[in-house]
């Protein structure tokens, strides 16, 4: 590849990392929502048996 | 709760599509420059990138605007996220930036890139914007300065703007013209593409990142009911 | 009227309170001077005027940052940000009051900073003087205003030159090139919004 083409294909690369980076914050968070939640499904199930 | 405008699904879908036509116009369609090269094609995504960094700053401000103002509920957020927005396009705009002034130049960065300059100082002014909200314990007061800090920020734009064009008179004695090359029409539909598809990203990621946040102030007040 | 006489009466009390305990104002004027004295020695030989005017410049931002810093420390450790905030007057008068005071010290330590840098340096023309006056009218506004926010946070002596240094680049921008337009230009437009927005800034808490 000639230095313009890494060029050009390192600026279109960091944009599509930079939202993959994004894609696994969100995920983690996803993560950490989805266990939150079972967590209070826990406690409404708890509630509601005793 | 529930958001209004378009749905997530609708807007992520929009995005995809809008990303494989900008990138299949910017490499197939759009004529390779005469000067540049190839290179020139990180035009395609820098300035779309810059301008939606723009557009990210200045829906914070009005958000902020709107929480001053109207007091509406959620502006507080919505302001701060749009201001996250906007440090992440404006990081990739330095990024790009940096990359598209070595490839031309044979430099780094270069100070006579007035985009670049200006996109530093707005870098470091919305970072501190950051050091500020998470230095503040949270509630109405930090709402509201956070809320004047971009408006502020806002106002800064053109002013810096203004002053780094200022600035060439006496640091570069080079005269700069105000309209650069003329683009082709197939270059500009080109870049009208990137900048529509790069508005859309901003639009799914401030909603992914909203609806998150608010999913997150849902569930704190459902472990304070059950508790 | 009444609005001018809480401004006088606040900037006055500032005044008072700098007089009584000389904690900013000595500060201020050691630090100009040693940072001269530093710039000196990081200089070259021959360094032309040009550069020794920059040079100026920073360390001028550099000690109104100092000021800023201090500008709210009083309020803050005694806790009277409430009571202020509580006083039957305009809060914008707070800022108007308290961006005066600050201009006052500012321009106490030029008066040392500059015969200091015509006698270390080169001599300073009407033009950097006018410049220099220009641009304390916008450093003091926008500085007043960030700096009631620094002092709310956590790392309210860290905050204020991370807030304050990139609405200062114009400042320095036009300053440097001396264009005496473009820095009233940005006192007018920074000082009506510091001036609209001050209220929200102080809450009662």
């Amino acid at each position: 590849m000639t230095p313009s083409e890494k060029y050009t294909a390192a600026a279109y690369l960091v944009v599509f990392v930079a939202v993959l980076a994004y894609v696994v914050i969100i995920a983690s968070k996803l993560q950490r929502l989805e266990r939150e939640v079972a967590r209070l499904v826990e406690l409404a199930r708890e509630k509601q048996s005793g | 709760m529930r958001a209004r405008g378009p749905s997530l699904p609708a807007l992520a879908g929009a995005c995809t599509l809008l990303f494989a036509v900008a990138i299949a116009l910017a490499f197939y369609y759009a004529p390779t420059d005469a000067n540049q090269g190839l290179s020139q094609r990180i035009f395609y995504f820098h300035v779309p990138l810059a301008l939606t960094a723009y557009a990210c700053f200045g829906w914070g401000a009005w958000k902020a605007l709107l929480h001053l103002w109207k007091r509406a509920p959620q502006a507080d957020l919505e302001s701060y996220v749009a201001i996250h927005q906007g440090v992440i396009f404006g990081a990739l705009t330095l990024a790009t930036g940096s990359l598209w002034a070595k490839i031309s130049w044979g430099v780094w960065w270069s100070w006579s890139s007035d985009q670049l300059v200006l996109f530093l100082v707005l870098f470091l002014f919305y970072c501190a914007y950051f050091m500020l909200r998470y230095s503040v314990d949270a509630g109405p007061g930090r709402a509201n300065m956070c809320a004047v800090y971009a408006l502020f920020g806002i106002v800064l734009v053109p002013v810096s703007f203004f002053a780094i064009r200022l600035s060439h008179d006496f640091i570069h004695p080079v005269v700069f013209s105000s309209h650069g090359p003329q683009m082709t029409g197939a270059q500009f539909l080109t870049f009208c593409v990137c900048l529509a598809a790069m508005l859309v990203l901003f639009a799914t990621l401030y909603s992914i990142e909203l609806a998150g946040k608010r999913l997150d102030a849902s569930l704190r007040e459902l472990r304070e009911l059950l508790a | 009227m009444t609005y001018a006489r809480d401004v006088v009466a606040l900037a006055r009390k500032d005044l008072l309170l700098e007089l009584r305990a000389k904690e900013t104002l000595p500060a201020m004027l050691l630090f100009v001077v040693a940072t001269l004295t530093i710039f000196h020695f990081a200089l070259p030989a021959g360094t032309g005027d040009d550069a020794t005017l920059g040079l100026l410049w920073s360390a001028l931002v550099l000690t109104a940052l100092l000021g800023l810093t201090r500008a709210f420390v009083a309020e803050r450790e005694q806790s009277m940000f409430d009571a202020l905030v509580l006083a039957p007057c305009d809060r914008s008068a707070i800022w108007l009051a308290k961006a005066l005071s600050v201009l006052v010290f500012l321009v106490c330590a030029e008066l040392v900073a500059l015969p200091a840098f015509a006698a270390f340096f080169s001599a300073v023309d009407g033009r950097t003087i006018a410049a220099i006056a220009l641009a304390d009218l916008g450093i003091c506004t926008v500085g007043t205003l960030f700096g009631a926010m620094a002092v709310a946070g956590r790392a309210r002596e860290l905050l204020l030159p991370l807030l304050f240094l990139p609405a200062a680049v114009p400042i320095v921008i036009g300053g440097v090139g001396g264009y005496l337009w473009f820095l009233a230009l940005y006192d007018v437009l920074f000082a009506v919004l510091a001036w609209a927005t001050f209220e929200y800034v102080v809450v009662e808490t």
